[in-house]
């Protein structure tokens, strides 16, 4: 396009800014990739150089930012539906799918290879596997097939810590599985509160979500099952090396809070959401935030305080 | 509409091109960052030269 032949209505089209970019990485995901493996590498009982591991966590970043403008690729259509998803950049015009797709394919490759050269061929190989996980058995084949789409999607947003560990060690162990895990376990009751809140949006969109297929009683019970199986997981946790009395006695309060939350949640019935405004379900969701963040937060901790004799048991 | 006038468009482009000037500044400063950490750690050895190795 000429600048000649512009006019204000067509302006947006084709001429995206660097914001529109950035917004094709799904910033606020990548804040979640970036503490997670951060985490993964303190807690690693290997040093790194500070710049290694500066540039090991910023091409895990890439690398998850580059999942995510494939997944918008993908999902355009989704996204055109959703309310919440509307305004990212191909709804919104502001970048076309082709476009999406070659930086998300660049970025992709760019993000493995500069993690191979700057740490291992294992922390590499894990994220080529994590975007290869997240963009195709995600995004292409699990999310519009099955209900279980979140369950087993879920693992791509659990590897991060894995990388960041491997990137240290150059090993997969029992201790980064263990984070992965957490994760794991701590995404399906996460969405699923916020689908009980969103129905509408996934209906529209054609998204197989468990409240949608198989409605909402069954969601509710998914969730306290997923919350008993997660605080198991995650205060044994604290009982590992990468955990210690810290840890512990965060995980304790968390998981007790989380576990309150889920009783709350399996006990309600829609009339009782409705009248509300589903004030347990968003202050469920809410929690399952500061629950990851703080998991993670005490883990890292834990590792800074080893030096001091302190951490750790 | 005279050329000269800014529009959205411009701005939009020129933020564009600023910032992908910026994360290529970034990105030789780290790996240049990247080269000094990697040959100044312990276990950093050279390649012996063919010369040597005859």
């Amino acid at each position: 396009m000429s600048d000649a032949s512009f006019n204000t209505a067509t302006s947006r089209t084709g001429e995206a800014g660097f914001g529109d970019y950035f917004a094709l990485l799904k910033p606020r995901v990548m804040t979640l990739v970036v503490f997670t493996a951060l985490v993964g590498l303190l807690a690693a009982p290997v040093g790194v150089h500070p710049v290694v591991g500066f540039a090991a966590i910023l091409f895990i970043a890439v690398g998850g930012g580059a999942s995510g403008a494939l997944n918008m690729w993908w999902d355009a259509d989704i996204d055109r539906v959703m309310k919440r998803t509307r305004s990212r950049p191909i709804p919104a015009g502001t970048i076309t799918e082709d476009e999406a797709f070659a930086f998300g394919i660049a970025l992709a490759g760019f993000a493995v290879v500069m993690l191979a050269l700057a740490t291992n061929l294992v922390a590499a190989a894990l994220l080529a596997f994590t975007i290869f996980f997240y963009v195709v058995i995600y995004s292409m084949w699990l999310k519009r097939w099955t209900p279980q789409n979140i369950v087993i999607g879920g693992a791509a947003g659990a590897f991060p810590p894995m990388i960041g560990w491997a990137a240290a060690t150059g090993t997969v162990s029992v201790e980064s599985v263990l984070m992965f895990a957490l994760i794991f376990m701590w995404t399906p009751p996460h969405f699923w509160a916020l689908a009980l809140f969103m129905r509408s949006d996934y209906e529209k969109a054609g998204v197989p979500m468990l409240t949608v297929t198989h409605g909402r009683r069954v969601t509710r019970r998914h969730i306290l099952i997923y919350t008993i199986l997660l605080a198991a997981l995650a205060v044994g946790t604290g009982f590992t090396a990468v955990g210690g009395p810290l840890y512990v006695a965060v995980a304790l309060v968390l998981n007790a809070l989380f576990l309150v939350g889920a009783l709350r949640i399996w006990r309600r019935d829609e009339d009782m959401a409705e009248a509300d405004g589903y004030a347990v379900e968003k202050r469920f969701f809410r929690l399952s935030l500061y629950y990851l963040f703080l998991h993670f937060g005490a883990i890292a901790l834990e590792a800074a305080l080893v030096p001091y004799g302190l951490g750790g048991w | 509409m005279s050329f000269r006038e800014e529009h959205d468009l411009h701005k939009r482009r020129f933020g564009r091109n600023l910032g992908l000037g910026l994360v290529l500044a970034a990105f030789v400063a780290l790996v240049f960052g990247l080269t000094v950490a990697k040959v100044t750690t312990d276990d950093f050895t050279m390649q012996p030269s063919s010369e040597a190795r005859d």
